[in-house]
């Protein structure tokens, strides 16, 4: 391996540690208000990369049924704990938020579709329309047990996962997609090539995390947010709704899951299932971070690229082994890590 | 006058034991009540009860609505607010912007800077460790915290648990001094408290709360004098 290919090798890596950083991120930031470890969020970002296909072929992406379905199921939810704890007077609100807000999405991106002839256009659509899909599935699956240990509620993201690529091969097909690449541009720095998706991708990861800190530190609901993660029974004494934050937090998330999706579906070909390996390797960036720190989720998911794309250089159907090999030295690692934080607090 | 807050024949417990038996008490508005007793844990269960933390029998109505029907954060949003015996602040968040997360349930926001101004005249040291992390501040600080952030909700009844706990005298003056003075604003407080004379001596009205019961109530000053509390729990001067 020479410098040129090291630096080839380097540079996208770096591309796809970007991607993998969105993904860390959301899940940390979902992780932390929530306390579900989102294992569908990969899911998210596949699903993202096929709707935006279809949307270019101008066909009708499978995910409008998909999100109306979950409205139908999350609005029959949330009814049914409404008239549990005798408080149908909230129903027309429940039906507002539940059913006839996302299908109002539906609807709006369904009648766009047709004269959507710029591809940013598309993408928005695409954008607009994943996005109630995590808010409805927590408050389908995981507002009923909301307050279950995080091992139950990690059991029930797995189980959900696979719903979800059940779901995806039923709405997509089983047809994989590449889509058009967002931009023909590209550079060389020191004779090393680089395309302008690359590019396009670190800026993506860049500017997204640098809103996500703008909203934390600079909005009353990045801050309620914060608060939820930080103490929940502080923040209900304050009037801060929990579940709230939730939908909240689900909702960013799918954001950046959602564009790094967009991101990743020019590079690579998207199946109904490629959801799991996105989301597994931001996870293995995330418990860089700690699950709890989100410049180390992303320092993490960068190293996680890295690894991956020297790994392929080097023997390309290891390449996998070889990145999730690395999440037992980094688990030891943080055990040790976090011992010693806990012996210093004895003393 | 029609009662703030009145909790009736209210009940908790914890599986088969009772830790509140069938207590009932009122707060008029802009009234200090405290509650005393020798069991803090008991006094703490009633608090949370009453802020919905913990399911309970019986009723309680804040200024004529049954909060059965509100959780915790709607009876926030409707003036109830309470700071527990466990502060709950948000420890890795500045003290800045711990009050003004005390402002989230309130829909007016916009004289914000002034209420905050306000708790800093009161506590001046949260200005001097505004852009501090809450939970770097020493004990007697976080309750000056948890009090402010408290009186950013702008409450209309103000429930304290201990505010006086593990705190040096010299800070628990300084606290009660506070508490007093917040007469002026108008706001109604349920005070429960381990130190029976400094919360007496606040107060307008007492209620005494042994083995999860009321057994004793009235106007703080003739608690104050009463032989059996002195000698039970407000010692000689």
């Amino acid at each position: 391996m020479d410098g040129t290919i090291a630096g080839f090798l380097a540079v996208d890596g770096i591309a796809t540690g970007a991607i993998y950083a969105l993904v860390a991120i959301g899940t940390v930031l979902i992780f932390t208000v929530t306390r579900v470890i989102f294992i569908p969020f990969g899911d998210i970002a596949a699903f993202t990369a096929l709707t935006l296909a279809a949307i270019d072929s101008k066909k009708m992406p499978g995910t409008l049924g998909l999100v109306a379905a979950l409205a139908i199921l999350a609005f029959l939810t949330e009814a049914g704990s409404l008239a549990r704890t005798r408080r149908l007077r909230q129903l027309p609100r429940a039906a507002l938020i539940y059913l006839l807000l996302p299908l109002a999405v539906v609807g709006a991106v369904w009648a766009a579709i047709p004269f959507a002839a710029y591809e940013p256009v598309r993408i928005l659509l695409a954008l607009a329309l994943i996005m109630p899909i995590a808010p409805l599935l927590d408050r389908i699956v995981f507002r009923p047990i909301a307050s279950g240990s995080v091992l139950l509620l990690l059991v029930v993201a797995v189980a959900l996962h696979f719903a979800l690529v059940g779901l995806g091969l039923i709405f997509f097909g089983p047809e994989g997609v590449r889509t058009e690449p967002l931009t023909s541009f590209a550079t060389d720095i020191a004779g090393i090539p680089i395309p302008g998706q690359s590019l396009l991708i670190v800026l993506a990861a860049i500017a997204f995390s640098l809103l996500l800190f703008l909203f934390f530190d600079f909005t009353v609901m990045g801050k309620s947010l914060r608060a939820t993660a930080v103490n929940r029974t502080g923040a209900r004494l304050m009037g801060i709704r929990p579940a709230r934050s939730g939908t909240i937090a689900y909702l960013l998330g799918s954001v950046m899951a959602g564009v790094s999706g967009v991101l990743i579906a020019p590079v690579n070909t998207i199946f109904y299932d490629s959801g799991f390996l996105i989301g597994l390797k931001a996870f293995v960036g995330a418990i860089v971070g700690g699950l709890i720190s989100y410049p180390g989720s992303a320092i993490g998911a960068l190293f996680v690229g890295l690894l991956e794309s020297f790994a392929s250089f080097q023997d390309s159907a290891l390449k996998d082994v070889i990145v999730f090999a690395t999440l037992i030295p980094i688990l030891l690692w943080r055990s040790f890590a976090s011992k010693q934080i806990d012996e210093e607090v004895e003393e | 006058m029609s009662a703030m807050l009145t909790i009736e024949n209210v009940s908790v417990s914890y599986g088969k034991v009772d830790a509140v038996r069938d207590v009932s008490l009122e707060v008029q508005p802009g009234q200090i009540v405290s509650v005393i007793g020798p069991n803090g844990a008991v006094k703490t269960t009633l608090m949370l009860a009453t802020m919905g933390l913990l399911p309970l029998r019986g009723r309680i109505t804040f200024e004529g609505t049954d909060l059965a029907d509100l959780d915790v954060e709607g009876r926030v949003e409707r003036g109830l607010c309470l700071v527990p015996e466990t502060r709950e602040l948000f420890a890795e968040m500045s003290v800045r912007d711990n009050l003004i997360l005390g402002a989230y349930s309130r829909r007016d926001r916009h004289d914000l800077q002034a209420d905050m101004h306000d708790v800093y005249r009161r506590f001046p040291r949260l200005r001097e460790r505004s852009t501090q992390a809450a939970g770097t501040l020493s004990g007697g600080e976080r309750q000056m915290l948890a009090l402010g952030r408290a009186l950013m909700a702008k409450p209309k009844l103000l429930i304290l648990d201990e505010p006086s706990l593990g705190l040096a005298p010299l800070i628990v003056r300084e606290i009660f001094t506070t508490i007093a003075s917040l007469r002026e604003l108008g706001v109604s407080i349920l005070l429960v408290e381990q130190n029976a004379r400094a919360a007496l001596e606040t107060a307008d009205v007492g209620y005494v709360l042994e083995t999860g019961e009321v057994v004793q109530s009235g106007p703080a000053e003739s608690l104050i004098n009463d032989p059996r509390l002195i000698s039970a729990y407000l010692g000689s001067h």
